[in-house]
């Protein structure tokens, strides 16, 4: 066991773990931050995805040890009150079904809209094509990240 | 206006009683039908068990009983019961209710059954809210209560008007009437227009809503190791290495498993991962390939219990045909890959069992958790969280059992987690099944028709009573059920989930065959089915007519685009039609599903928005499994555990899903399913049309063509 300080959804957060516990279950059972979201443990759903320096990474890969200086943004640091672009957009497409993977899809959507504000549809397809989504919410998360860039 | 009684005999339907603060309780039993219930007064008042509560400032509390499992009934049914109240959507709050079996009798996710069951019970639950606020109002204005009218939470004499807030205390010393009117459904103005999602809001910003997120002061973790193959049993383990990771604070032994028990998930997860056990053999260790075998065989057989319909003379129909066509269809065992895995809370203690998860049957749940621990179902209490999806998974609380078991040993409050290849490999399965299908014709008419089915304990694996039964006058049903010590059970749509595949391509080869179109051919056997049905059938020949032509108009079966192949294919199940064009283009020399169009008959549409979904994900869910699906056992051993090895469709592989509902102003049935059944078979004849190849085998991708 090690202890970690963590800057997270930009609050410092001092946590102790073992070096290989994934950020997941740290955000998860040390941090009461329940919206990253465990489907798979070996990267392959994306349901656990969350910001490093602004980049989407899958939490379930991520040892706490790795994290340094590194700041954390999990679907809770978002936004102010939940009214991000791909929030909004989330809303007016009813995007959800069993909700599930979908705080991964907006972190996800997020990432590529910081890097590529106005992406074609091919861009959004290949940027969202890692997160599962079981319930084939696709065609609404593809509209929702459309809808978004737009706004 | 429908006029529809709230009594029934021996309970009453509907009951008021005063809050602690103020407002008014309506108490409603979910699940019985008021009219047929309607036929004597009742003799004593029943329990408050569902209720809707006005709050002095107009505020609706509405609660949901059914499990949320991302089918929208928490939005959609508190709506029906909102409409029916005559109160502004924004002004409603939905809560889900617990599990309480006096109260509510079909708090079930399942079967796609939860609007069509509910329905009348919802409506008139408004509706006898609605009717207490007008007869309140008439005793305050002194009036007749026939001159009075509400709209959006306000009662209205003239110009004068009440709200249902001011009206709510004083509404609970007037009599529940005994006959309420019920809106007619022209006259809607909720249902038929989208609301948003009530989780909404909790789901984009990352609350806590599932069982997984889940907490209770003081909970541990457990993380359990089952046996790795069916047929299998615990010999002996060794736990040293285990007990000496970080957070791990006890191991016990239930049952055939090993139960880790922890600070935190990652410390159970690696607890488990550390444990050495013993294996043992206890059955037979089964394989694929023997299955197959099996199966095979089946299909060649007929025996007086096989048969399940036998209309006109089939061997006839057969002998004095102008040709005839056979053809197998195979499909493999499937896991439900549900995204939040498997995952439940108990807190046993001698007072009582707290449950709490995402479970689709509470109430079958609490019956078997009592009989594990011996406890009267009074004092087990289940808590329902939303669902990350069920797909039939969640219909059966293995996990919810061992937990309390785990519970009942440790006597914490103990949260038991799947890792993702517990979930993949624990069981419950789709059954494999294969199924042969023959058809004679002469003078381009099918003459006869017969079907055999074999699956993996899945009872009868045909519907023998659905289309194309009534339309083709020689024609017999039979099927054949193989035992396995693998567990199998309910997958979305179940048995036609690739009957629907099978049939549907099945109907295209023959149409081909017989040099028909393939949906003119599918009307002329609706037609005879509806004007003259061979013997009785179980679905409405008209109602797939609808479909078949409105799904063949909007995805331009006719008159194809250029470059495209389309695919046909139509299917009724959960009381819903659903007709369904694949389009396929060859793309770099691959062949592509680029939009499909659907048409829907599913009677009223409650949420229209939430209806596209479902509707959508059915269909993405049924190309997905049709494209990818591949599960296979060897010595037992399933042989994919994660999402390495077992492929789910991804955004890039879904194509554009375009709905399109039948006006209807009939009652609704369900939408959880019946989209996903027609969809493989749309695919396979809009392939087959692109590439000359036809399909009989799931997985698509791993048959002989080239999908991209």
């Amino acid at each position: 066991m090690a202890s970690y300080t963590l800057k997270i959804n930009g609050q410092q957060k001092t946590v102790e773990a073992d070096s290989d516990t994934p950020m997941l279950w740290v955000l998860r059972d040390e941090l009461e931050l329940k919206g990253t979201k465990f489907g798979c443990g070996i990267g392959q759903c994306g349901a656990c995805t969350v910001h490093l320096d602004g980049n989407a990474v899958r939490s379930c890969q991520l040892p706490v040890s790795a994290i340094g200086e590194n700041e954390i943004t999990t679907i809770e640091g978002l936004s102010e009150d939940g009214d991000h672009p791909l929030q909004q957009a989330w809303t007016e497409h009813d995007v959800p079904q069993c909700g599930y993977c979908q705080a991964g899809q907006i972190m996800n959507a997020a990432a590529l809209l910081k890097r590529n504000p106005n992406p074609s549809d091919q861009e959004i397809a290949d940027a969202t094509h890692g997160n599962l989504c079981r319930c084939g919410t696709y065609n609404k998360i593809r509209a929702a990240v459309a809808t978004a860039a737009k706004s | 206006m429908t006029l529809i009684k709230t009594k029934v005999d021996r309970r009453s339907f509907l009951k008021t009683s005063a809050l602690a603060g103020g407002g008014l309780v309506i108490g409603f039993t979910w699940g019985c039908d008021p009219i047929e219930a309607a036929k004597a007064p009742p003799k004593e008042w029943f329990d408050i068990n569902a209720f809707l509560t006005i709050a002095d400032n107009g505020t609706v509390t509405i609660m949901s009983p059914n499990p949320e499992i991302g089918q929208n009934v928490k939005t959609s049914m508190p709506m029906v019961v909102a409409e029916e109240l005559d109160v502004a959507w924004d002004d409603v709050v939905v809560k889900q209710a617990p599990l309480n079996a006096d109260a509510f009798s079909r708090q079930v996710a399942g079967g796609s059954q939860s609007i069509r069951s509910s329905w009348k019970i919802l409506r008139t639950a408004g509706a006898a809210g609605r009717q207490l606020m007008i007869q309140t109002a008439a005793k305050e204005w002194e009036v007749d209560a026939a001159q009075l009218t509400t709209k959006e939470g306000y009662v209205y004499n003239g110009r004068k008007k009440l709200s249902y807030g001011e009206l709510a205390s004083k509404a609970v010393i007037t009599e529940i009437p005994e006959e309420v009117a019920l809106k007619d459904p022209k006259d809607f103005t909720i249902i038929g227009n989208s609301k948003t999602n009530v989780d909404m809001k909790d789901i984009i910003t990352g609350k806590p809503l599932f069982g997984v997120d889940y907490t209770a002061p003081g909970m541990v973790y457990a993380a359990a190791l089952r046996p790795p193959a069916f047929g299998t049993k615990l010999k002996s383990f060794d736990d040293s290495e285990t007990r000496k990771v970080t957070g791990v604070t006890d191991v016990v032994q239930f049952g055939n498993k090993i139960a880790v028990i922890g600070s935190n998930t990652w410390a159970v997860f690696k607890g488990k991962k550390s444990l050495k056990a013993e294996w043992e053999k206890d059955g037979k260790l089964e394989n694929t390939t023997n299955h197959d075998r099996e199966l095979r065989r089946l299909l060649d057989q007929s025996n007086s219990n096989s048969v399940k319909r036998n209309d006109g003379n089939v061997k006839t129909a057969f002998a004095q045909a102008e040709g005839t066509l056979e053809r197998t269809y195979e499909a493999p065992f499937l896991p439900h890959n549900t995204l939040e895995p498997m995952n439940f809370f108990a807190h046993v203690t001698d007072e009582k069992v707290e449950l709490a998860g995402p479970i689709q049957t509470p109430q079958w749940t609490q019956s078997r958790v009592s009989q594990l621990l011996e406890r009267p179902t009074s004092e087990i209490h289940i808590e329902m969280t939303r669902m990350g999806g069920g797909f039939g998974r969640r219909l059966y609380g293995d996990f919810a059992d061992e937990v309390a078991e785990i519970s009942d040993k440790i006597r914490k409050p103990v949260k038991l987690m799947f890792t993702r290849e517990d979930d993949m490999t624990a069981g419950t399965f789709r059954p494999a099944s294969k199924y042969k299908f023959r058809a004679a014709y002469k003078d381009g008419k099918v003459t006869g028709y017969h079907l055999t089915g074999a699956g993996i304990q899945m009872g009868n694996s045909t519907k023998e009573n659905w289309f194309p039964a009534g339309g083709i006058e020689n024609y017999k049903v039979e099927s054949h059920n193989l035992r396995s010590n693998i567990t199998t059970g309910a997958w979305r749509a179940p048995v036609t989930n690739f009957l629907a595949v099978a049939e549907q391509s099945f109907f295209d080869e023959l149409a081909s065959e017989m040099g028909v179109d393939a949906v003119q051919m599918r009307l002329d056997i609706l037609e005879r089915a509806k004007n003259n049905p061979v013997s009785e059938i179980d679905y409405e020949p008209e109602k797939m007519i609808g479909v078949v032509k409105l799904a063949a108009e909007k995805g331009n079966w006719s008159n194809p685009e250029p470059g495209v192949s389309k695919g046909f294919s139509c299917y009724y199940s959960h009381n819903t039609y659903v007709a369904e064009v694949a389009d396929v283009q060859t793309v770099d020399g691959e062949q592509r599903i680029t939009n499909m169009t659907v048409a829907v008959d599913c009677g009223i549409v409650i949420n229209p928005e939430a209806a596209i979904n479902l509707v959508q994900g059915g269909v993405v869910d049924g190309l997905g499994h049709a494209l990818y699906g591949d599960f296979s056992f060897v010595d037992g051993t399933p042989q994919a555990a994660n999402f390495d090895k077992f492929r789910l469709i991804r955004t890039k592989e879904a194509p554009n899903v375009d709905v399109h509902f039948v006006k209807s102003y009939n009652d609704p049935t369900g939408l959880g399913e019946p989209s996903l059944p027609p969809a493989g078979g749309a695919l396979a004849n809009a392939l087959a049309k692109a590439s000359g190849r036809r399909i009989y085998k799931i997985p698509f991708t791993k048959q002989d063509i080239s999908i991209g």
